[in-house]
């Protein structure tokens, strides 16, 4: 038992016990709440594998900007007619549970029975590990063999059209 | 104990069943967006766990990085769209939004 795989471990639980809290908890607030848990852990997780800048931007966009949006929208939405009781039925429930049940069983099968390259992830991952943000630049901004310049555009785009759709959607008629 | 990419795999498929059962079973709008952002959180931890595995290239990496920012873009104009439709039928709950239904 090394250090890594007690983060690893205390990590790994803490993902997947907010992941199923924030789905069966009934309160919304509460649900962000414990999104916002996984979002941080699976951040951890990042750091854990030497990817330093993906935690910082996974914390920066989806901690930051994300629940943020999140909860003011709860808030924003908030008073709904409480007389009304919007549940499902035990049937329905139970039908579900069985399918993202059957479903993530299936897939851990496949996962375990296909047997991976049993090479461990770099045992001891410490800074020099961490990949240098010269080399995510080189990567992300070359239009060259192996370059992500055309992706990394059509990003762009796409983020200017999600501004200006957000401003009409929302807007005050 | 070595942490192989195994770990990794089986945690995002947990992931993947809770957001699968909360996808299924919520009925505020809202409590299905936060389930598709496990989904796609989950996805994306599978993408970086194979970079990893696969020494030579930042495929996963940088398909990570997009992922994230189209999870942020799609997120802001569901968000947007739910907002607008609680302005106009003061409802957010999908048993509620039958408008188009028929």
């Amino acid at each position: 038992m090394n250090t890594e795989s007690i983060v690893f471990i205390v990590l790994a639980f803490f993902v997947a016990l907010f992941s199923v809290l924030s789905v069966t908890t009934k309160r919304i607030i509460r649900a962000a709440t414990y999104l916002l848990f996984v979002l941080f852990g699976t951040a951890g997780l990042y750091f854990l594998l030497g990817y330093t800048f993906l935690g910082a931007v996974q914390i920066m966009v989806y901690a930051g900007g994300i629940v943020v949006l999140y909860i003011f929208a709860i808030m924003l939405t908030g008073k709904t007619d409480k007389s009304k009781q919007y549940t499902l039925s035990l049937g329905k429930r139970a039908a579900a549970l069985l399918a993202a049940l059957i479903g993530a069983g299936l897939l851990m099968f496949v996962i375990i029975s296909h047997q991976f390259v049993s090479k461990a992830l770099d045992a001891n991952i410490t800074n020099e590990a961490a990949l240098p943000i010269s080399v995510i630049g080189s990567t992300l901004l070359n239009a060259g063999e192996g370059g992500n310049l055309l992706p990394f555009e059509a990003v762009s785009v796409l983020l200017l059209a999600c501004i200006i759709g957000g401003l009409i959607i929302a807007r005050k008629r | 104990m070595n942490i192989t990419i195994d770990y990794f795999l089986i945690l995002s498929a947990i992931m993947l069943g809770a957001g699968m059962y909360g996808f299924f079973t919520r009925r505020n709008t809202l409590a299905i967006l936060i389930s598709v952002e496990l989904i796609l959180n989950a996805a994306d931890i599978n993408f970086a766990a194979f970079n990893r595995l696969c020494q030579n290239g930042l495929e996963g990496y940088v398909f990570t990085l997009f992922s994230i920012a189209i999870a942020a873009a799609e997120t802001a104009i569901a968000i947007a769209v739910m907002i607008n439709v609680y302005r106009m039928l003061k409802n957010n709950f999908v048993d509620e939004l039958d408008t188009l239904k028929w």
